[in-house]
């Protein structure tokens, strides 16, 4: 009779750390396929699994193996059907023998798949929002036990030795408890009485000291040394660990003249914003603003897939941006970020009255502040390099130059929105400072 | 009547199992496995695994308990792709040389596939585990697994200790020397540490001693023919030369700390643990599959099996011992466990019905009649390379249709060296015989010098046999992380074997770190 163990309910992937050390062990060649891959794909691809190559550096295992195209070898074979001793054959490829090692795929010629949490920690390193300070405690998620005196209870890890005997001092001391020097002085003159030859006298005086020696060792047991009073514990109170509370507030434009293609590079640049935010803040909210000459906010699901058509008007999504701040979240409690996309249009004039709500009230709300201008392709030639450019464009530069906490960038084609996306939120050495 | 008889002794019906059928199926195979075939057997723990199970313990070379390493996430990623993608099944079974013989089974399996697993592993791998040679004298069952045990933990401590990155780098260039960490040919020598030590105290007694100054006052010509003398006596204190790169390394590398060293043991004892499976692959597949064939046929000769769950059995059986010929595109080499099958069922027919000519080429076991016997003599005793020499027939030899091809590297053509004919049946004994020598065909590499007093130049031998060089890309690799455990410059030697001529020699101060 075998012994039979059930091991189907034991903990699952065993090799998950394995998986993990490779992991980590490739991680800079994973990433750079990875990016790679999205820049070419589509933007919304981030967000499933992906199948990349065996990294190349790094994940060799060598050892000494023979060169499979020298020397001289033998290979048995089955199943000869015609051949006869001395008949030459062929060797495929000019190279090889028939079977030799070398031909097969080598193991480490393999593509395998990454979780989508996986590609979204690896497609998001060294990427986060700047200047994140503001600090409250409006919602508390996590604890810290922190020391807050002292108490009668408590487990045995956090008895204050200390406190606990000065507590038992203090009641020896009150309680009279006969010290070990009392009892010792008596022991010594009853040894001193009965070293002597015995009188009557001595005789009852050591009666009396035995007597005394007596009552005073059951007073010590009954007073204890350390009595259960005495104990003191350590207290540990939990307190509140202050929680970054902030705001993203996604901007379009969705005006008449955004074509397709400008709304759709500027949806990409959303998703992408979208998922990182969502992947690294676990408590982040996020405000959908769309605007044609009137601005409104959306929920996630309009913001990028409805369709809505008419003039331009910036303005009225800032506007809108400062009302909802105004609204919902107080200044000193959040941080504020912001993101605008837009093709640089604007209503005439409109431009100025950006660069005046952005200086008056807006820069000074926000942490940061991010445009990305969607251009022509063909324009980007004449653009990339000036700053000349749209209304909108020459407009911010101004804005731009007076606030370190405002970026701004073209993008002109898909390939654009990545790096775009890693200058504007690439982790900074030192957090920017506020003018 | 004798129908219903029958049905009543099966000993499972339908395809779904419990554990008391695979109980009873164990007891009922068992029972007959020691009747009939007098197999001796470690005791058995079965463990019922997943899917998921099976390929985590795949990525850890089989074992139940394994330190962590990176590459074992990669080959199990590798694993999970090719099952994933249908390129590959799950074995239906793993099974441990250890004692208790650990048995894992699939969930998945039927119950008559659980029954023919049980036959297969639990008794045929068990028993060639227990009495084969060469397992009992290289590795140790009972103390396998509370080794690992301990692997796990010390690596773990040392990672604790001394971080990832370190303990990695050690694993990394200790496993790329893993196929040289074995001894092949003898014992590591014996001594504990103290003995040696002891050794070593009462030579420098004797050395001062037998001191007499009037040895210093020798012409100085002499002296140097001293010193030539002395190349020889260095290499004897190292024992060299050394064919175990991790043995030598482990013991006399000067730059590596004492946790350091336990790493490279514990990678070497590993080593040495699988380097029998390696050697037995034809024999330990064969016998196994020898077992659970005969003994499916037995039970179902006694009616404990029905026809149904027998068909069963039989199609994944052919599907396991499946040889296709070297034209057909499924052919990926010799299957062990087709081989190691026809061989045994070979060697029965010698015993109890030979032809003439069996008589002639194995005179001391045709018509022997006990085939048990001669099985259980050639399970204990042999390995694939002297198995095969001593034992494949050219009746077998015609039934393969075998021949050898020889193919020479500058050669624009393969040459038919023998078939199977009169003439060919000893050479393609011979070369098959061979071919399953892991000695032999895998590079062999040597610690043939090394001047510890002096500049501590590890030089290392590669015997060219029949001209097959080293691949030049994993050579410097694997140089260099001799160099990492060893310290020093390290160097290979490339030396033909029979004519002893130097082919080239590259060193680690030609490779860029």
């Amino acid at each position: 009779m075998p012994i039979f163990i059930d091991r189907r309910l034991n903990p699952k992937d065993k090799s998950l750390g394995n998986r993990q050390r490779f992991l980590k062990r490739a991680r800079e060649e994973l990433k750079r396929s990875i990016r790679d891959q999205i820049r070419t794909g589509r933007i919304a691809d981030v967000d499933a699994e992906h199948a990349v190559p065996m990294p190349e550096t790094g994940t060799a295992e060598p050892s000494f193996n023979n060169a499979w195209n020298s020397g001289r070898r033998q290979h048995i074979l089955p199943g000869n059907r015609h051949f006869s001793p001395g008949d030459l054959i062929p060797k495929p490829g000019g190279g090889a023998g028939a079977s030799s090692p070398g031909n097969t795929a080598s193991e480490d010629d393999f593509r395998f798949v990454l979780s989508r949490e996986e590609v979204l920690d690896l497609f998001f390193e060294d990427l986060e929002l700047p200047d994140m300070v503001k600090l409250n405690l409006k919602e508390i998620l996590a604890y810290k036990p922190r020391r807050a005196g002292f108490a009668a209870t408590g487990s045995p890890t956090n008895i204050n030795v200390g406190r606990t005997m000065r507590n038992s001092h203090g009641r020896r001391i009150a309680l009279r408890r006969p010290k070990q020097e009392e009892l010792d002085a008596i022991l010594r003159e009853i040894a001193t009485f009965e070293e002597v030859p015995s009188s009557a006298a001595a005789h009852q005086r050591v009666a009396a000291l035995r007597e005394e020696l007596d009552r005073l060792e059951r007073r010590r047991r009954r007073i204890a040394y350390v009595d259960p009073v005495d104990i003191r514990f350590n207290r540990f109170d939990p307190r509140p660990v202050p929680n970054a509370n902030a705001v993203m507030f996604c901007l379009m434009d969705v005006s008449g003249s955004m074509g397709e293609r400008e709304k759709d590079l500027a949806k990409r640049f959303f998703v992408l914003l979208h998922l990182f935010l969502k992947r690294r803040y676990d408590r982040i909210e996020i405000v959908f603003i769309r605007h044609t000459h009137l601005a409104q906010e959306v929920d996630e699901e309009t913001f990028f897939y409805n369709t809505q058509s008419g003039g331009t008007v910036v303005s009225t999504a800032l506007e809108e941006m400062h009302r909802i701040i105004d609204e919902r979240y107080p200044v000193h409690e959040w941080n504020i970020y912001a993101a605008q996309a837009s093709d640089g249009d604007n209503f005439a004039g409109d431009s100025e009255r950006c660069i005046a709500l952005l200086n008056g009230k807006l820069m000074r709300l926000c942490q940061y502040f991010a445009y990305v201008e969607i251009i022509d392709e063909r324009e980007a030639h004449i653009f990339g390099a000036t700053e000349n450019g749209t209304s909108l464009w020459r407009a911010y530069s101004e804005v731009d130059q007076r606030w370190p906490n405002f970026q701004m960038s073209r993008i002109a084609t898909p390939a654009d929105i990545y790096p775009v996306f890693r200058q504007l939120f690439g982790r900074q050495p030192a957090p920017l400072k506020r003018a | 009547m004798a129908r219903q008889a029958s049905k009543s002794s099966l000993l499972f019906s339908g395809s779904d199992w419990d554990f008391k059928t695979l109980s009873r199926a164990y007891d009922a195979i068992e029972a007959i496995a020691v009747e009939e075939l007098h197999l001796d057997t470690y005791p058995v723990q079965m463990e019922i695994i997943s899917s998921q199970q099976m390929l985590d313990a795949y990525s850890s070379v089989g074992m139940p308990l394994m330190y962590r390493h990176w590459s074992f996430g990669k080959h199990f990623l590798y694993q999970d792709l090719l099952y994933r993608k249908g390129g590959r099944g799950l074995a239906y079974e793993l099974v441990i040389n250890s004692n208790p013989c650990i048995v894992y089974l699939m969930e998945e399996n039927t119950m008559a596939l659980q029954a023919l697993v049980t036959a297969h592993a639990a008794l045929g791998h068990n028993h060639f585990f227990k009495n084969n040679q060469l397992f009992k004298q290289w590795t140790d069952a009972g103390a396998i697994l509370s080794y690992l045990d301990f692997a796990k933990g010390y690596i773990v401590r040392c990672e604790e200790r001394h971080g990832l990155a370190a303990v990695e780098a050690v694993l990394d260039s200790a496993h790329a020397l893993m196929a040289q960490g074995v001894f092949r040919y003898h014992r590591p020598p014996k001594l504990s540490s103290e003995r040696q030590r002891e050794g070593l105290r009462e030579r420098l007694e004797y050395e001062e001693q037998s001191y007499n100054d009037l040895w210093r006052t020798l012409p100085p010509s002499q002296r140097k023919a001293n010193d030539k003398g002395q190349d020889p006596e260095r290499k004897k204190s190292l024992n060299l030369p050394e064919e175990n790169l991790l043995y030598f390394l482990e013991k006399n590398s000067l730059v590596l700390e004492p946790w350091q060293r336990e790493i490279i043991r514990i990678v070497r004892v590993i080593a040495q643990y699988f380097y029998p499976q390696r050697q037995t692959q034809v024999m330990n597949e064969g016998c196994a599959t020898f077992v659970h064939y005969t003994l499916m046929n037995m039970l179902f000769d006694r009616g404990q099996i029905s026809e149904g769950a027998m068909l069963e059995i039989l199609r994944n059986h052919s599907n396991v011992v499946f040889q296709p010929a070297f034209d057909d595109p499924r052919f990926s080499g010799i299957n062990p466990y087709a081989l190691g099958l026809d061989m045994m069922q070979d060697i029965q027919r010698i015993s109890t019905k030979p032809t003439a000519e069996d008589r002639d080429w194995f005179p001391d076991i045709a018509g022997h009649g006990n085939w048990r016997e001669v099985l259980l003599g050639a399970w204990a005793d042999h390995r694939d390379e002297s198995f095969i020499r001593q034992y494949l027939s050219p009746a077998l030899i015609r039934k393969w249709r075998f021949f050898v091809v020889g193919d020479a590297a500058d050669q624009p053509h393969c040459q038919v060296a023998s078939i199977h004919n009169e003439r060919g049946y000893d050479e393609i004994r011979a070369a098959l015989a061979h071919s399953y020598e892991v000695g032999a065909n895998q590079p062999d590499i040597q610690v043939v010098d090394v001047d510890l007093l002096g500049d501590r130049h590890l030089r290392l031998q590669h015997k060219v046999n029949n001209g097959i060089l080293l691949d030049d890309a994993s050579r410097d690799a694997t140089l260099r992380h001799i160099r990492r455990l060893w310290g020093y410059e390290v160097s290979l030697a490339a030396v033909d074997a029979e004519t002893g001529v130097a082919i080239h020699e590259r060193s680690t101060s030609q490779i860029a770190e």
